[in-house]
């Protein structure tokens, strides 16, 4: 028997269960889908499934943070035809597919480079042996934007989690869909849960809050305007959070990663 | 020079005359208390040699200048609270030139070759070197620290941080995988009061080095060796405008960070007036640095070699009257020790000596200042209202000036405000733990995180503490130590960015 075709509710992807927002509220950017309207407190769940899941995530070794991290790039790979449809199909959506697949493998791979291409041995003026390592800053908050429906989120999004961050990321209000999608990517990528969470919604409904959160780290204005960028730069002062400012061009660059992690430098004597 | 020395206060003549006299436990190997302590004669550095002049100009463009308000405040020295000299009061008219000096001498400086820059640095480390003993005693007549270290450790370190980045401002093509890297512009730096001339040479280093020119606003009670190293820079014929100093309150540093035309601010001092600075640049795209406030733990295990900790413990809190922002403020001992841990602690302090801060046997010298005196009396005020009991050897201290006795708090609760407030003074609050994961939540409960300290004969579990401790300098060891090679700054509200090391220089450079 055929029937009408079965479609699929987009939801938000928190601690690694798929979930309505708490608002019950559902918006229409995109065809005829109800997308999710992320509330406050969807936003406060997300931040504490990071917080839980942030150490256990940055405590396995590189090696292993940047297998995960292929691992997504293969699921990618195989759910190609999903994202293409997400995306509105055409070449320029392989194109955007074919990009995501570089820099989820590029991230990958750079995962256990980051201590050598940001640390150091540090020659000091007497019998110590120091040295500066980056570790991750803790749980990061990313504004995806609406330049590109995908490309910035996992671009971000996976320069974030080789260095051992948590992510809430909050995908593109206007073309909302692909980004949600990722969220079965790494689902079965086997991104442990908790270690990147999804919303959907307005920028008005969430920024403020999350700009003023304490339990964020760092704010990621990737695809933010310039008064959304100094809105929540000003709100981040009081917790001095740390701000990057959006971005033109996603950028495959390890001191991406860096510029998301922290130095540690430390010190012991050297002697009998 | 008109300074009547404070007299060093008097030290109790034996141990039996202190309130808290430690009794050694019978048969704990090692430990011998003598019942008499030798004697100390005054031993002051002299002041024949150093000139001050009455009133100092503002330095903008190479020479001093008139503040465009004409008026002038005075610098004390918090030792005896006599006048050292007046100094310049600058206005935002008095910023807008100090910027515009920095924006014309920029285009020349950024286009010097690494090399020529790397001379003018390699001169300044050299002068600095030359005057040192005049810096080190001005350092110790304006912000009140012993001479022994303003001598040992402030002046030589500074040195060392302008010799260090000479070094890198030929290399910065190799320093880099993103390349060389382009000079940002001018740079507003505005510097605190309790290592004046150290962090001038911390900030003005690297942004030299990388070519870009700076308007530096030295501390309003401490400005005395800034307007020296501006005669340095004379002296070494640094071109005008490459290094401006602007003098003055509050309001100065708060018209130089919101100047439009800088390019970055660096700044070091509270996390109050570095979160001001941070919304005031929000959106802006200007590159902020920020080196703020802390409370470190400082981590002792039940397998500590014992007398090397307790030295770590006293200079982690007592350097610098304990006006450090990575001062090691929470002691955290292992349960098991605690008990002879703090008797031998308190047997130390005992032993400071509190005073001039020209005499050279000096371990603790002035507070800085009137307003710093009054805010560490306050939170040793809410200490003891809150319950937690006070340790201060018995030791005079002098009538004139500004002072605190070395205090200890035991009996401290986590919630109380000397356990989570920054003190900047030399007061040190005590607490326990029993196991090495309970030591990391205690440690980590704080919304600072600039430094740590760790104490253990175990390699592995200081591997373990260094990566759990969330703090950005992890002493493991060892306390305070300090290097132009080493990176330095903080997470979390400590602030962000790093001073030092080639991660340091990167915050000077533009890579894309």
């Amino acid at each position: 028997m055929t029937g009408p075709t079965v479609t699929k509710t987009p939801k938000l992807y928190i601690g690694g269960a798929f979930v309505r927002s708490e608002s019950g509220l559902v918006y229409r950017p995109q065809s005829a889908a109800n997308v999710p309207r992320g509330s406050r407190k969807d936003l406060r769940e997300a931040v504490r499934a990071a917080r839980r899941a942030q150490p256990g995530w940055a405590g396995l070794t590189a090696y292993n943070r940047g297998q995960v991290i292929y691992r997504v790039a293969e699921m990618m790979e195989s759910a190609r035809s999903s994202f293409m449809l997400a995306l509105g199909g055409g070449r320029q959506a392989g194109r955007e597919v074919d990009s995501c697949l570089e820099a989820l493998v590029f991230y990958a791979g750079a995962a256990d480079k980051l201590s050598q291409l940001g640390g150091s041995v540090n020659s000091v003026a007497g019998p110590f042996f120091n040295f500066t390592i980056p570790e991750p800053v803790g749980v990061t908050f990313l504004v995806a934007g609406d330049r590109r429906a995908l490309l910035p989120l996992v671009t971000h999004v996976a320069a974030a989690i080789c260095g051992g961050n948590a992510v809430v990321a909050l995908v593109s209000s206007a073309r909302p869909l692909p980004g949600l999608l990722l969220g079965e990517t790494l689902q079965t990528g086997d991104v442990p849960p908790g270690v990147v969470n999804l919303l959907s919604g307005m920028p008005e409904d969430l920024l403020g809050w999350a700009g003023s959160h304490r339990d964020i780290d760092l704010i990621d204005c990737c695809g933010c305007d310039p008064q959304e960028w100094r809105e929540l730069a000003e709100a981040a002062a009081e917790s001095v959070t740390r701000v990057l400012p959006p971005e033109t061009t996603p950028a495959l660059t390890p001191s991406l990663s860096l510029r998301m992690m922290e130095m540690k430098t430390v010190w012991h004597p050297v002697g009998l | 020079m008109a300074t009547s020395p404070p007299k060093t206060s008097a030290r109790p003549k034996s141990l039996d005359l202190l309130p808290d006299a430690p009794v050694p436990a019978e048969g704990e190997a090692g430990v011998e208390f003598p019942n008499r302590l030798f004697e100390y004669e005054p031993a002051k550095e002299s002041t024949e040699h150093v000139r001050l002049e009455d009133r100092y100009g503002l330095f903008i463009g190479g020479r001093f200048v008139n503040p465009h308000s004409k008026a002038h405040h005075p610098t004390i020295n918090p030792a005896t609270e006599e006048q050292l000299a007046l100094v310049a009061e600058a206005d935002a008219s008095d910023v807008d030139r100090a910027v515009e000096a920095a924006s014309r001498a920029f285009l020349q400086w950024s286009r010097l070759s690494g090399g020529q820059r790397a001379r003018f640095l390699f001169r300044l480390a050299r002068l600095l070197q030359e005057r040192s003993r005049e810096l080190a005693v001005v350092e110790s007549l304006d912000g009140g620290k012993p001479i022994r270290e303003s001598r040992d450790f402030d002046v030589p370190a500074a040195a060392q941080h302008l010799f260090y980045h000479a070094g890198w401002a030929d290399k910065l093509g190799f320093a880099f995988a993103a390349g060389p890297g382009r000079a940002l512009g001018v740079i507003g730096q505005v510097i605190p009061w309790n290592f004046p001339l150290l962090m001038l040479a911390w900030k003005v280093a690297p942004a030299l080095a990388t070519g870009n020119t700076v308007v530096l606003k030295p501390a309003e009670t401490t400005p005395l060796t800034a307007l020296l190293f501006a005669d340095i820079c004379r002296q070494a014929e640094l071109p005008p405008g490459v290094v401006n100093i602007v003098t003055g309150g509050p309001e100065v540093g708060a018209a130089l960070v919101r100047h439009p035309g800088l390019a970055k601010v660096a700044f070091t001092g509270s996390t109050a007036v570095g979160k001001e600075i941070q919304r005031a640049l929000a959106g802006s795209g200007k590159r902020l640095s920020l080196e703020l406030g802390g409370k470190a733990a400082h981590v002792i295990f039940e397998d500590s070699p014992i007398d090397q900790a307790v030295e770590g413990v006293v200079n982690g809190i007592f350097f610098n009257q304990g006006h450090v922002c990575c001062a090691g403020s929470r002691l955290l001992v292992q349960e098991s020790i605690a008990e002879p841990f703090l008797r031998r602690l308190r047997l130390r302090v005992s032993r400071l000596r509190v005073g001039d801060p020209l005499d050279k046997n000096t371990d603790i010298g002035a507070i800085n200042s009137r307003a710093q005196l009054d805010r560490i009396e306050a939170l040793v005020q809410a200490g003891v209202g809150e319950g937690a009991h006070l340790y201060q050897p018995g030791c005079e201290l002098p009538d004139r000036g500004f002072w605190f006795p070395p205090s200890i708090f035991t009996g401290v609760a986590p919630a109380h405000r000397i356990a989570r407030e920054e003190i900047f003074g030399p007061v040190l609050a005590v607490m326990t733990f029993r196991t090495p994961k309970e030591a990391v939540e205690r440690a980590n409960n704080t919304r600072y995180g600039l430094s740590a300290g760790v104490w253990t004969s175990k390699g592995s579990r200081i591997l373990w503490m260094s990566q759990r401790l969330r703090a950005g300098v992890v002493w493991a060891n060892t306390y305070n130590q300090f290097d132009p090679a080493s990176p330095f700054g903080g997470y979390r509200e400590s602030g962000f960015g790093r001073e030092g090391g080639v991660q340091g220089l990167a915050e000077y450079l533009e890579f894309s």
